[in-house]
């Protein structure tokens, strides 16, 4: 331990408070009893479908198209994922199916 | 009594993916922890109250450097600033929670979120429940998975080298799945491609904030014309 046990403490609850900002503000600033801006409101149910292709990307977000293995294990990956679940329509099928491929690809062919 | 047994069995199959990724991601976090020379128990600790998987790892670094909780305070705030969509998407259906609202807000994680934004749990199963237990479901999960991982992780021989791919297959599968069910594209559209090329101009860590502001732009710009297809 670089710090001593009260000043882990300290950083710890500093940081789940600043978390907790981040999930709790919307609630703060549109309170159940208080009617909601409709641009918000609209906001609130289109974000779904932005935020989730943000979620993909930042998953992604270490992968290098540059050098090797140029990102094939994961764009292989994804198309697996993908174009099961269009088939067959499971949702933990593709997902097994999906991470299975990407371990053996990482583990034993992109070394 | 009835109608929460219920309630969990309709809410534990959402959950598996994310337990599978929880479980070993959250065994990472432990073990890495451990190697700092802080016991499992610290482990525990900051899954229970921080409990934002990417953060916890970035709280490593924190805990091994100067000590400085400003500076934490706003790295924090700049690792989760995504959550911030979480919320505004979830004021509707967080709406008449009572009680379990301010639970089912501090543990709105991404994979959380992914599941309550596109999932309506089926009929006849109480939506309050639903959602607390999807919430408390995968917490359950990251606190075991970081114990473990504190207490026994050096004796795990399995190579999980990859294992963290369960979380990106998750997502794209809800993605796809919200594809599916709207017939207007531009917000889901608007995500990827202003997140790539934000991602391509501020590089991996920083293209979160601007990703947010442009979506925002962008979903407020087309306003009129994705609400009539809603």
């Amino acid at each position: 331990m670089t710090l001593t046990v009260s000043q882990s403490l300290v950083l710890i609850a500093v940081i789940a408070l600043a978390t907790h900002i981040t999930r709790g503000l919307p609630f703060i600033l549109f309170p159940e009893n208080k009617e909601t801006p409709r641009y918000i409101l609209y906001l609130g149910k289109v974000l779904p479908y932005s935020a989730m292709g943000l979620l993909v990307v930042y998953c992604l977000k270490n992968v290098s198209f540059a050098k090797s293995p140029y990102g094939i294990p994961e764009a292989i990956a994804v198309l697996c994922v993908a174009l099961l679940y269009l088939w067959k329509n499971n949702t933990l099928l593709s997902i097994g199916v999906g991470t299975v491929v990407y371990m053996v690809l990482v583990q034993l062919v992109f070394i | 009594m009835r109608h929460k047994f219920k309630a969990l069995k309709a809410a534990f199959p959402y959950t598996i993916p994310v337990m599978t990724g929880y479980l070993f991601l959250g065994a990472a976090f432990g073990i890495l922890l451990n190697s700092k020379g802080y016991h499992f128990g610290w482990a525990v600790l900051m899954s229970l109250f921080i409990y934002a998987g990417s953060m916890q790892f970035v709280a490593v670094n924190l805990l091994t450097s100067a000590f400085n909780p400003v500076y934490a305070f706003f790295i924090t705030l700049i690792v989760n600033a995504r959550h911030l969509f979480y919320g505004i998407s979830m004021l509707k259906p967080f709406k008449g929670t009572g009680k379990f609202k301010p639970y089912l807000i501090v543990g709105l994680t991404d994979e959380t979120y992914s599941i309550l934004c596109s999932t309506e749990p089926p009929e006849g199963i109480d939506k309050t429940w639903f959602m607390f237990l999807v919430t408390l479901l995968n917490q359950i999960y990251w606190v075991t998975g970081s114990a473990l991982g504190g207490l026994i992780g050096s004796l795990l021989t399995f190579n999980t080298t990859g294992i963290d791919f369960v979380m990106t297959a998750l997502f794209t599968v809800i993605f796809i799945n919200q594809w599916k069910a709207e017939k207007k594209h531009i917000p889901a559209i608007t995500g990827v491609v202003v997140s790539v090329l934000c991602l391509l101009i501020f590089g991996p860590d920083n293209f979160i904030i601007p990703s947010m502001a442009l979506i925002v732009l962008v979903l407020t710009m087309f306003r009129k014309n994705i609400e009539e297809g809603i």
